[in-house]
């Protein structure tokens, strides 16, 4: 019988994934942003998880939430990055200096 | 073991094989479309949890919306990958350091945890019996009732990422004609022609 806890173990398995992918693709932004989706995803699974469990719809009401901070954080992440390549070329996270921060 | 446990297995393998494609694959377009596969199969299991609407909610918005998003930028800018792949195996003792250490944590976390005594009395929206309502239904009327300024909010979150993401990205290019209508509307005929009566093997 699959229980609440298998489901948080997928999750977990995912978000583990997402923060792996993060450090492995240390220059390219574009698979930052995917690896930042993912972690969103397991975030989303124990949500519904927990909500399937104690039968509670609040959950659900709040990964919709998410699902929709996540597509904006994807549309600007993703218009930063265009805007960033069109001045230098290059999406290499370790030449974004220009502010010297 | 039923059907249900069966592809639960089924959808969480898939998950979480297409994740880690996701960070491991050389090509970019390769891992959009490992995304894609991990989002559709953690829908199935929204729908093994009896959560439909957020289930094809998670396919329409991050599907159809995000990932070709994700599509579109990596295939329209020109950007030189093998370049960036380079350093990988620089930072994999690292990330799988930080990674074990994390799921140690979190499956330490799963295992301690323990449901409190009231924690079904402190339910906020319980979920109605399916024979009465469905699951869409049933999230709608909490939606637009209960939580209706916070769906309005995370309209306006949508909308800010809009104008946001035009803002960024507009230019206008000095080197491209460009239609000015409010040029156009204001020519005055009288201005731009003459109609001139030059007598014949004269000219003008």
């Amino acid at each position: 019988m699959v229980g609440l806890e298998h489901y948080l173990i997928v999750a977990a398995a995912l978000f583990v994934i997402g923060i792996f992918g993060i450090f492995l693709n240390r220059k390219n932004v574009i698979v930052i942003l995917m690896s930042i989706e993912l972690m969103l995803l397991a975030v989303n699974i124990n949500f519904v998880a927990f909500s399937s469990q104690l039968g509670d719809l609040v959950g659900q009401v709040f990964t919709m939430f998410i699902l929709t901070v996540a597509a904006a954080e994807a549309a600007i992440g993703l218009a930063i990055l265009v805007v960033f390549f069109r001045n230098r070329g290059t999406i290499d996270v370790e030449d974004v200096n220009v502010m010297k921060g | 073991m039923s059907v249900a446990d069966l592809a639960f297995y089924a959808f969480s393998t898939v998950t979480i094989a297409a994740g880690l494609l996701v960070t491991l694959s050389k090509n970019p377009v390769h891992s959009v479309l490992w995304l894609i596969l991990a989002f559709l199969s953690s829908a199935g299991l929204f729908v093994l949890l009896g959560a439909e609407f957020v289930a094809m909610l998670l396919i329409i918005v991050y599907v159809g919306a995000v990932a070709v998003l994700f599509l579109f930028v990596v295939m329209m800018l020109d950007i030189d990958f093998a370049g960036l792949k380079g350093e990988m195996s620089r930072y994999m003792p690292l990330g799988l350091l930080v990674g074990v250490i994390i799921i140690m944590q979190l499956v330490l976390g799963v295992g301690a945890w323990v449901q409190a005594d009231g924690a079904m009395g402190l339910r906020a929206a319980v979920t109605p019996d399916l024979a009465q309502m469905e699951n869409t239904r049933a999230l709608g009327l909490l939606i637009y009732d209960k939580y209706l300024v916070l769906f309005q909010l995370s309209a306006l979150v949508l909308l800010v990422a809009m104008i946001g993401a035009i803002l960024l990205t507009l230019r206008h290019r000095k080197d491209v004609k460009r239609q000015n209508v409010l040029h156009q509307m204001w020519r005055d005929p009288a201005k731009a022609m003459e109609l001139m009566d030059p007598k014949p093997g004269q000219g003008l």
